[in-house]
C-alpha cells in the first residue's frame, strides 16, 4: 500500500495547483475558447515546452526510472480519423461542461458534488465507446 | 507569504508545476493520463466480461485511481484552507460580459457557474444537456481519441506526437463550435 502513497501525494499537489490557478474554473475554459486571456495558453504552453525539453533530455540520456527501468515515452499509433473525430467529440464536451477529466475530479474536492453525475456520465460515455469501437472509423 | 497562499496563482506557477507532475510520474514509470481511470472504472464494474476493450488488468491503473483521489483531496485542501472568504475570479471584462449575457453572474463569488451546476438544475433540460450530455461527450470522445488533455495536450505534445497534435486540433474545433454555437443556445434555455 505504501508504494501507492507517492501517487496520492502527487495528486494532492496536482489538485492544489489546478484549484489555485483556476484551471478547474468553467469561466477560465470559456475565456480560453473565446481567446480573451493568455492565462490558460500560458499554463498549457509552458507545461508543454518544459515537458518537451525534459522529455528530449531524458531520451538522450540513459536515465532510469525509480525501479531501475529505462524511462520510455511510447509513441502513439498514427491515424487521422480517430484523433480528429475523437478529439472533436471530446472538445465539445470540454467546452459544454467547462472542464476536462482532471478538473472534474478536483471540482468534487472543491465541494461541487453534483459533478459526480458528470463523472458517471463520462464513464458511461467511455463504456458506450467500448461497445461501438469496432463500428467507428479509427 | 499569506498573499502567495491566498491569492490565485499565475500561469507561470501552474504550467511549470504541471510539467513537474508529468516528469515525476514519468520517473515513477507511469504515463500521465487522467481519462484512463474512466476506462478502468468500467473494467472494475465488470464491463470486461461483455466488451473486450475493457478486458485488461485494471490493477495496472490503481496508481492512477490513487493519484485522482489525491487530486480530490488537494482540491479540498485548496478550497478549505487556501482561500479568502471573498473571492471573485479575475477573468477578462469581455468574458464577464459574455457570461452575463448567458445569465451567469457567479464569477462574482467563485469559480463555477453554480446557476447551472446544482442538483435542481440536473432535472431541467439545460442541466441535462450540460451535465449528462456534456459528461457523456467527454468520456466517449476522450476514449475515441485515446486520451484527454493530460494524455494528448501535455504528455503527447511533450513527446512531439503528431497524433496528439491532431487530437488537440480536434479539441479546439469541437470546443470552439460549442462555445460559439451551442453554449449561447443551451445556457439560455
Amino acid at each position: 500500500m505504501m508504494k501507492y502513497l507517492k501517487y496520492g501525494l502527487l495528486g494532492v499537489v496536482f489538485g492544489i495547483v489546478f484549484t489555485k490557478a483556476e484551471i478547474i474554473s468553467w469561466y477560465r475554459i470559456y475565456e480560453m475558447f473565446r481567446f480573451e486571456s493568455f492565462h490558460m495558453y500560458g499554463i498549457i504552453g509552458s507545461a508543454v515546452v518544459l515537458s518537451a525539453i525534459a522529455t528530449f533530455l531524458i531520451k538522450r540520456s540513459s536515465f532510469n526510472d525509480l525501479y531501475g527501468n529505462p524511462i520510455v515515452f511510447s509513441p502513439k499509433v498514427m491515424s487521422v480519423p480517430r484523433y480528429l473525430y475523437g478529439g472533436i467529440i471530446f472538445g465539445m464536451g470540454w467546452a459544454l461542461v467547462g472542464a476536462c477529466p482532471g478538473p472534474l475530479y478536483i471540482m468534487v474536492g472543491n465541494g461541487v458534488i453534483v459533478i459526480l453525475v458528470v463523472i458517471l456520465s463520462a464513464i458511461l460515455g467511455t463504456y458506450v465507446y467500448g461497445l461501438l469501437r469496432n463500428k467507428l472509423p479509427h | 507569504m499569506k498573499e502567495i497562499i491566498f491569492s490565485p496563482w499565475p500561469w507561470w506557477v501552474a504550467g511549470p508545476a504541471i510539467a513537474i507532475v508529468y516528469l515525476v510520474l514519468s520517473y515513477f514509470g507511469k504515463s500521465f493520463g487522467i481519462s484512463a481511470t474512466m476506462r478502468a472504472a468500467c473494467t472494475v464494474a465488470g464491463a470486461g466480461k461483455r466488451v473486450p476493450f475493457f478486458n485488461f488488468d485494471w490493477k495496472s491503473q490503481i496508481w492512477n485511481f490513487i493519484f485522482v483521489l489525491g487530486s480530490v483531496i488537494g482540491g479540498f485542501i485548496a478550497h478549505e484552507f487556501m482561500y479568502l472568504d471573498t473571492y471573485a475570479i479575475d477573468i477578462s471584462q469581455s468574458t464577464k460580459e459574455a457570461a452575463s449575457s448567458l445569465g451567469l453572474y457567479s464569477f462574482e463569488q467563485g469559480m463555477f457557474p453554480i446557476e447551472v451546476f446544482n442538483w435542481d438544475s440536473l432535472f431541467t433540460l439545460k442541466g441535462f444537456l450540460v451535465m449528462i450530455i456534456g459528461g457523456f461527450l467527454i468520456g466517449f470522445g476522450s476514449r475515441y481519441a485515446g486520451g484527454c488533455t493530460s494524455g494528448h495536450a501535455i504528455s503527447g505534445l511533450a513527446n512531439l506526437q503528431l497524433p496528439s497534435l491532431i487530437a488537440v486540433i480536434g479539441f479546439f474545433i469541437g470546443g470552439l463550435l460549442v462555445t460559439f454555437y451551442v453554449i449561447p443556445f443551451v445556457y439560455t434555455l
